[in-house]
């Protein structure tokens, strides 16, 4: 917007001769030398202006085409390929268009300007100066004001934050379910089809996963029951547990001790279980122990019983907090 | 003399544009500052387009979101699902994974929205990774920037949240494994950790039905809200300070070479918008990504192997992967093993990039004011530090897929884990060496890297050949000596009413227009410029200086 124009619009009061203003400047003032140069930085980049425009133009025309045919894809139903590849088009012409057009025929300048100084000793000086206008505010006793204003804000802030605690007020935290899981002494397993396992059901190698009777939705309580032979198993200086695993029926909380990714994936070959999350591996015949991987402690184990109806169930709960650990988990199991 | 491209615009203008926007400048007081915007000049290089990117894909993001969002449903409801898509029908799902189906399927665009958003995401994250390893090698974050690159930063790390929450709305089997093992991780938080989590999800995860509720509040509200307004300071910013440039071309300290905003940038920078939504949108329909209805709904005793996050956070996923298996046990607490990798180690490449600024401006005690850029081999220990801390990432990122890796190399996980450790640590190193050496050798070299006109062999007739550089190409020869011109048209043509013609600047700053933004300080002049000129009415001399301490 040019300053010189002066044509008096109808909101403009009426004007009071102007001594120190000339009349306008006409628009095209003589050039000299560097009025040349100015008007060379000026004309377009191109020396072929018309190719250009043409082009230009076609980008812009082909965009409008794939517009219709847009509008047309969507009012037949729709079909995502031609959706993305008409948007490619659409936008791709407008872009190319736009970007040919201020690359070619814009002014070539080269144009510089100078950066104006962020700050001036002076500009800060008058700025304390402004600032100060407060201190009497603050001054002397007065300074026991601001004090207690801290105070009130901090209190204000404090108390503003107990509602954070509200977040977890509708659905409680179950404290059970960081130290301990939902299984008691005598639960049945019940599978994804919601069957309670009988001892019959599982072939050597097979597996499944298993939740304690009326939990089955409750994720910490997933655990996998693997058949790993037909007789009891026990960790090689642990025989005292192979009554946990009745006729090569054993369990393991599926939850990895590392980061809580379901431990999924039993190798039969090697009667191991491995996370497909980090890749921790625990080997089922020794206790669940980690033998590679971030997983830093053995998945707990579920100790088995057959009832007298050939039903498996759990002979005890675990007896240690499941999954990963965290802070107030506390001592080393 | 030729008729300027300016002086056509002035005939138009007078008809139409600037006689209407007369109109609004009286009521708005706009054309000071608007005009500032006009001649506001972006120095021309290539790599000042990722950041552009990033802004670009940052307004895909919001235009496509709001679209999805309008279908999407926040619920975890279990539901039976009937919808489009056969594969699934009569599983048992939540809405939210039902809502994200119907949307890809059943909703005409609906699938091409959700990609884009999702490319646009993947763009977005890439961008600003890009733009601040520019800014970082080429030392644009150094005074007086340093503020600008705390942002940028604080941009980065909104946008992984935000990535990720994103990722992990629609419910399927792939995001909640990594949703149950984020919250693993900051569940080993030390004191916090617990009660942080059982906040943020309502509880303990998995089956916390108010999950999406929430973490779309977060994904559409508040950490857009947060990236807005961080944006918004660091264009200001930019713009207060003005850009970086290279050396060369007439560019000096305190000035800035290049292309004014108006015309040409904003044609070519819109055109760039477009592009970047054209490939986005390209991408987005014929580029798959994110195929949930593959993973299936969440199931929490399910998992998929090969499972991999979206890329920006591959890095964890590495480096919780690559962890020794410890626990630290204290009496009463544990500190668990994901805190390590999962919450230490992404602190440990932050933090360095937090501190960057200062920490050079403590070794070099260079504290100046920089506009010009360096190139990154006169900076030999920055550009091997830098090169260093982007191996470790990589080789992170990299180790997040060594299930796959294994399987490509067929070998064992522990020969692959093994292997990717010593990487992790040496790699760097090596790296970094390299650059260092790789840097000074480029400083001995003359004009290396330097763009060298192709040589034409040509044979004499007595059948001898000889090498002579080609000649310079006629398009570009006529001009390239022209040395910039101020971009401020006053300063080419008699403006007598202009106090500043009778009372020069300071001479470190001719010629420029003074900013007409308010609180923009500029240099104060000696005589009282008046405010008003007679006879102007209601427009102000948009020329006066102010004092910009308000």
């Amino acid at each position: 917007m040019s300053d010189k124009t002066d044509n008096g619009g109808e909101a403009t009061p009426p004007a009071p001769p102007a001594p120190a203003v000339p009349p306008s400047t006409p628009v095209a003032a003589p050039l000299d030398a560097e009025g040349e140069r100015w008007a060379e930085q000026m004309s377009i980049t191109s020396e072929h202006p018309g190719r250009v425009e043409f082009f230009v133009g076609l980008c812009f025309i082909v965009s409008v085409l794939a517009t219709i045919g847009l509008g047309y894809t969507y009012a037949i139903g729709g079909q995502p390929q031609a959706e993305g590849a008409l948007l490619f088009v659409i936008f791709g012409g407008i872009g190319v268009g736009m970007a040919a057009w201020g690359k070619y025929l814009m002014p070539r300048g080269p144009f510089v300007e100078e950066r104006e100084v962020l700050t001036t000793p002076e500009n800060q000086e008058k700025f304390a100066r402004t600032f100060r206008r407060g201190q009497v505010a603050v001054e002397g006793r007065r300074s026991m004001l601001v004090k207690l204003f801290l105070g009130a804000a901090g209190a204000m802030t404090a108390v503003l934050l107990f509602p954070i605690r509200s977040l977890t007020d509708k659905n409680p935290v179950d404290q059970k379910y960081f130290f301990g899981s939902g299984w008691k002494k005598g639960d049945l397993l019940i599978n994804e089809q919601g069957k309670a396992v009988h001892v019959s059901d599982l072939a050597v190698g097979d597996y499944e996963t298993v939740f304690p009777r009326g939990s089955t939705d409750i994720a910490m309580d997933q655990t996998l029951l693997i058949r790993v032979a037909s007789e009891p198993v026990y960790p090689p200086n642990q025989p005292e547990k192979a009554s946990w695993s009745p006729q090569g029926y054993i369990a393991f909380s599926k939850v990895c001790t590392h980061a809580g990714c379901p431990v999924g994936q039993y190798e039969g070959q090697f009667a191991t279980l491995l996370c497909p999350c980090h890749q921790s591996t625990f080997d089922v015949l020794n206790g669940a122990k980690v033998i590679f991987g971030p997983a830093p402690r053995p998945l707990p184990q579920l100790p088995l019983m057959v009832d007298d109806n050939g039903y498996i169930r759990a002979a005890s709960s675990y007896g240690v907090p499941l999954g990963p650990g965290f802070w107030d988990r506390g001592g080393r199991q | 003399m030729t008729t300027t491209l300016s002086d056509r615009g002035r005939e138009l203008g007078k008809k139409t544009a600037v006689g209407q926007a007369r109109h609004l400048d009286e009521r708005l007081g706009l054309s000071g500052g608007v005009r500032w915007l006009l001649n506001y000049i972006f120095p021309d290089h290539w790599s000042f387009m990722f950041g552009e990117i990033a802004l670009y894909s940052f307004i895909i993001l919001i235009i496509t979101g709001i679209y999805v969002s309008l279908f999407y449903s926040d619920s975890a409801r279990e539901i039976i699902y009937h919808g489009a898509y056969v594969p699934l029908r009569g599983i048992h799902m939540s809405e939210a994974y039902a809502s994200t189906i119907n949307l890809s399927f059943s909703v005409r665009a609906g699938l091409v929205m959700r990609q884009m958003h999702h490319w646009a995401a993947v763009l977005f994250i890439g961008a600003i990774g890009v733009h601040m390893c520019r800014v970082f090698f080429t030392g644009a974050f150094r005074r007086p920037r340093e503020v600008n690159w705390t942002i940028g930063l604080l941009l980065l790390t909104m946008a992984l949240l935000n990535g990720f929450f994103g990722y992990s709305l629609p419910d399927d089997l792939l995001s909640g494994t990594g949703l149950r093992i984020f919250y693993s991780v900051f569940e080993s938080i030390p004191v916090l950790g617990t009660w942080a989590m059982s906040w943020l999800f309502g509880g303990q995860y998995p089956g916390t039905p108010d999950l999406f509720a929430r973490m779309l509040v977060l994904h559409m509200f508040v950490v857009p809200v947060a990236i807005l307004g961080l944006l918004t300071a660091h264009l200001i910013i930019i713009m207060r300070q003005h850009h970086t440039q290279f050396p060369g071309k007439g560019a000096t300290e305190t000035n800035v070479v290049g292309t004014p905003m108006w015309p040409g940038y904003a044609a070519k920078s819109g055109g760039y918008f477009f592009m970047t939504f054209a490939v986005t949108a390209a991408l987005g329909g014929l580029a798959q990504i994110n195929p949930i209805w593959l993973y299936g709904p969440y199931i929490p005793y399910q998992v998929t192997t090969y499972a991999q996050p979206d890329w920006y956070v591959g890095f964890l996923e590495g480096s919780l992967r690559l962890m020794p298996n410890f626990e630290t046990h204290l009496p009463g607490h544990m500190i668990a093993n994901a805190f390590w990798p999962g919450v230490i180690v992404p602190g440990l490449l932050m933090t360095p990039l937090f501190a960057w600024p200062f920490l050079e401006a403590f070794f070099t005690r260079d504290r100046a004011h920089h506009n010009l850029l360096d190139r990154p081999r006169d900076r030999p220990v920055r550009a091997a530090i830098g090169a260093g801390m982007l191996t470790f990432f990589f080789v992170l990122l990299i180790a997040g897929g060594d299930d796959v890796l294994t399987v490509f190399f067929d070998t064992s996980i522990q020969a692959m884990v093994w292997t990717l450790r010593v990487i992790l640590i040496f790699g760097p190193i090596l790296v970094g060496g390299v650059t260092y050496l790789l840097c000074k050798e480029l400083q001995a070299v003359p004009d290396a890297g330097k763009r060298r006109r192709a040589n034409v062999i040509i044979r004499t007739a007595e059948g001898g050949y000889a090498a002579v550089p080609s000649e310079t190409h006629p398009s570009q020869a006529g001009h390239a000596e022209l040395a910039p011109a101020p971009v401020d048209e006053a300063a080419h043509e008699p403006e007598p009413e202009l106090v500043m013609s009778g009372a020069p600047g300071p001479a470190a700053y001719p010629s420029t227009g003074p900013s007409g933004i308010p609180g923009v300080a500029v240099v104060q002049r000696e005589d009282p410029a008046p405010t008003m000129r007679p006879g102007r009415g209601l427009r102000r001399n948009r020329r006066s200086p102010r004092n910009g301490a308000s």
